[in-house]
């Protein structure tokens, strides 16, 4: 069955080429999209059922055993995060249908979507580090594509940032992945383990962890490295800026969790307390970024960067709890992300503007649209039942079971502020009498998505992908349970790495032939 | 060779770091070019430089003075990747110029802003003249956020 694991990297793949080559206007290949991402989210629910029920898989390429070749390896955390992500794929190629215009669509959006799937995808079920690096660049070149298609001059600065700023994080990752080869002589990520413990020489190990800590982190937009990601995420269309919010920093925070608890272990001391404050400033100035902005992209864009915080602190404390609590709340930041910002694409689409005082009333004319907003507004906050609630919950219990007062007040602290932003939006773009239109600002250019006089079929559209995440997340919020019983064994399948190196490096997975990337 | 290597490396990085710090965008892209280039050479020494080997190993398995030929694989990659990156980079920053009119990022950040401001010739605002027009903009607003609720 390690078949599966070829099946997840390679349907968005082909999807990436039919999409490509398929002739045919916006709806052909957005719905070549929406299949392959249908397909891709059975794949990686059987991957997942098959990780819960049996343990981690592993799946030899080109038939190299295990430090020779390339490993693909889903543990509990893998399988969950390839869970999310075809979710969330499903969901905003779903949404795109509507919102992506013709001209991006001929562009190649459907093309470039998946190949950053397929990146995002192999990034998680990759078992060797120069692979990683390899997945990361798959990731990075679509998404370049991606936040320049168009070529609408406010994406042009932005995506500039962007692109050079994940550059350096890209050279510094090689540089790290050169000099742990030199070290170790391998860059299977199994073999690694425990294996750069034992050298003689440490000083050059914590400058090489650091190395790795700044790259991942730059991706992962923690505290001193986050500027880029509200300069470029807020001139993208929605979709696109719903699918990188969503998923494209987690991929940071995953390699961040995989390098510090697979490879670096031993000197996880000073890490350690590093990526604790590191995560608490991160979680700080995310929410005071969010609540100092009026355009609901940029506060949502900060509110992306809060919550990694929150998904580092697990790292930072390192017990299986504290870890059980992050991966619960990257799984439903993942999902409220994606929400959130096709709800605001929705917004925009109503009120004809991101800027808060240029939109209200908005509850009047849409109650049912409104509720939904305030449903992901207060997952996020964590108010019960919902699924944020249990996230914070469980992050507080981790820091009550390390003594870890000052933790605990501040992850209070911000999950008050939290709510400033949100229900500001609330009152502002829902609650309050509409502005007349007279009186508006200066108004700034349309936003990207200039979507042509789209009628009721395309909005019932875009709603029911909005719909449908609203459902999962209330799902996860009225019953936990499953959820959290997963999460609790991916956090000691993270921190007991056994099972991990078991079926990587040991004799249990048959080789099967594949072409190596 | 290694210290030969380690030198030129270091050199490299000194010389990409201080192009890096450039507000041109063109240098910027040409420091990374050079720091991209730094790890490809980290790479190649810290697999070892083995001098006139070849990375061939023959039937008979393992055979001593050959040349290690995973750094080579690995820096092959990571040579393509960095120059479909640097093209693409490249690509950008030509169109940003076209499009903005400028490589300077500081005047890059005030293009997003003054999207759409252009003066009367329709040419790209200056700095000065976008800040006035800002000010004023900032006062319009200001007084249009009162009646609103």
């Amino acid at each position: 069955m390690n078949g599966l694991l070829v099946a997840c990297l390679l349907t968005p793949m082909m999807t990436a080429i039919l999409a490509f080559l398929w002739p045919g206007g916006r709806v052909i290949k957005g719905a070549v999209s929406v299949c392959g991402t249908v397909l891709l989210s059975v794949f990686a629910a059987l991957l997942l059922r098959q990780v819960w029920t049996d343990g981690p898989v592993s799946a030899q390429m080109g038939g190299w055993e295990a430090p020779m070749g390339i490993t693909l390896v889903a543990d509990h955390l893998s399988a969950m995060l390839v869970m999310v992500t075809a979710i969330v794929g499903l969901a905003v190629s779903f949404f795109a249908l509507t919102d992506i215009d013709e001209a991006r669509a001929k562009g190649g959006f459907d093309t470039f979507f998946q190949i950053l799937l397929t990146g995002i995808v192999g990034a998680f079920l990759t078992g060797d580090l120069f692979n990683l690096y390899v997945w990361f660049e798959v990731m990075l070149i679509s998404s370049f594509a991606l936040i320049v298609l168009g070529g609408d001059k406010v994406q042009l600065d932005g995506a500039v940032k962007y692109v050079a700023i994940n550059l350096v994080s890209t050279v510094l990752l090689l540089t790290a992945i050169g000099l742990v080869y030199g070290m170790a002589g391998t860059l299977n990520m199994a073999d690694l383990n425990g294996s750069l413990a034992e050298l003689p020489d440490q000083s050059l190990v914590t400058v090489v962890s650091v190395l790795f800590l700044i790259a991942f982190g730059i991706k992962a937009a923690v505290f001193p490295l986050y500027f880029w990601l509200p300069a470029s995420y807020h001139t993208l269309p929605i979709s696109i800026a719903a699918v990188f919010a969503a998923l494209m920093t987690k991929v940071g925070v995953y390699a961040l969790i995989r390098t510090f608890t697979l490879i670096f272990t031993p000197e996880s001391d000073m890490i350690a307390t590093v990526v604790l404050v590191v995560a608490l400033l991160t979680m700080l100035t995310g929410i005071l970024g969010a609540i100092s902005h009026t355009n609901i992209r940029r506060i949502l864009s900060y509110h992306v960067i809060g919550s990694i915080g929150f998904m580092l602190l697990g790292l930072g404390l390192g017990s299986p709890l504290a870890m059980a609590a992050s991966i619960f709340y990257m799984m439903q930041g993942i999902l409220v992300k994606a929400l959130l910002f096709m709800i605001v694409g929705v917004i925009e689409k109503r009120g004809n503007s991101s800027e808060l005082s240029e939109l209200g009333g908005l509850y009047r004319s849409h109650p049912g649209f409104s509720i939904l907003y305030l449903l992901a507004a207060l997952a996020l906050i964590g108010i019960p039942p919902l699924s944020g609630f249990w996230a914070k919950l469980m992050v507080l219990e981790a820091g009550i079971e390390h003594q870890a007062w000052w933790v605990i007040a501040l992850v209070l602290l911000a999950s008050l502020l939290t709510f400033i932003p949100l229900m500001r939006i609330w009152f502002e773009a829902f609650w309050k009498a509409a502005p007349r239109s007279d009186d508006a600002p200066v108004k700034e250019p349309e936003l990207s998505n200039a979507a042509s006089g789209s009628a009721a079929r395309s909005e019932s559209m875009q709603l029911a992908p909005v719909v449908a995440l609203s459902a999962v997340l209330l799902l996860i919020g009225l019953a936990p349970a499953s959820l959290i019983s997963l999460t609790d064994q991916a956090a000691a399948g993270v921190l007991n790495v056994d099972a991990y190196l078991q079926v990587v490096l040991g004799s249990g997975a048959a080789p099967i032939e594949e072409m190596k990337p | 060779m290694e210290v030969l290597f380690g030198i030129l490396a270091g050199v490299l990085m000194a010389g990409g770091v201080w192009l890096i710090l450039s507000r041109n965008l063109l240098k910027f892209l040409f420091g990374l070019v050079l720091i991209s280039n730094v790890a490809n050479l980290v790479i190649f020494a810290s697999g070892g430089v083995t001098e006139g080997s070849p990375p061939l190993v023959g039937k008979s398995g393992i055979v001593e003075g050959v040349a290690n030929s995973l750094p080579q694989a690995l820096v092959l990659t990571a040579i393509v990747i960095g120059f479909g990156l640097v093209s693409f980079t490249l690509t950008l920053a030509l169109r940003a110029w076209q499009s903005i009119g400028t490589t300077h990022v500081e005047e890059m950040c005030l293009s997003e802003q003054r999207a759409g401001a252009t003066d009367e010739n329709g040419g790209v605002l200056s700095v000065d003249d976008y800040a006035q027009l800002e000010r004023a903009r900032t006062v319009n607003s200001e007084q249009s956020m009162e009646p609103g609720r």
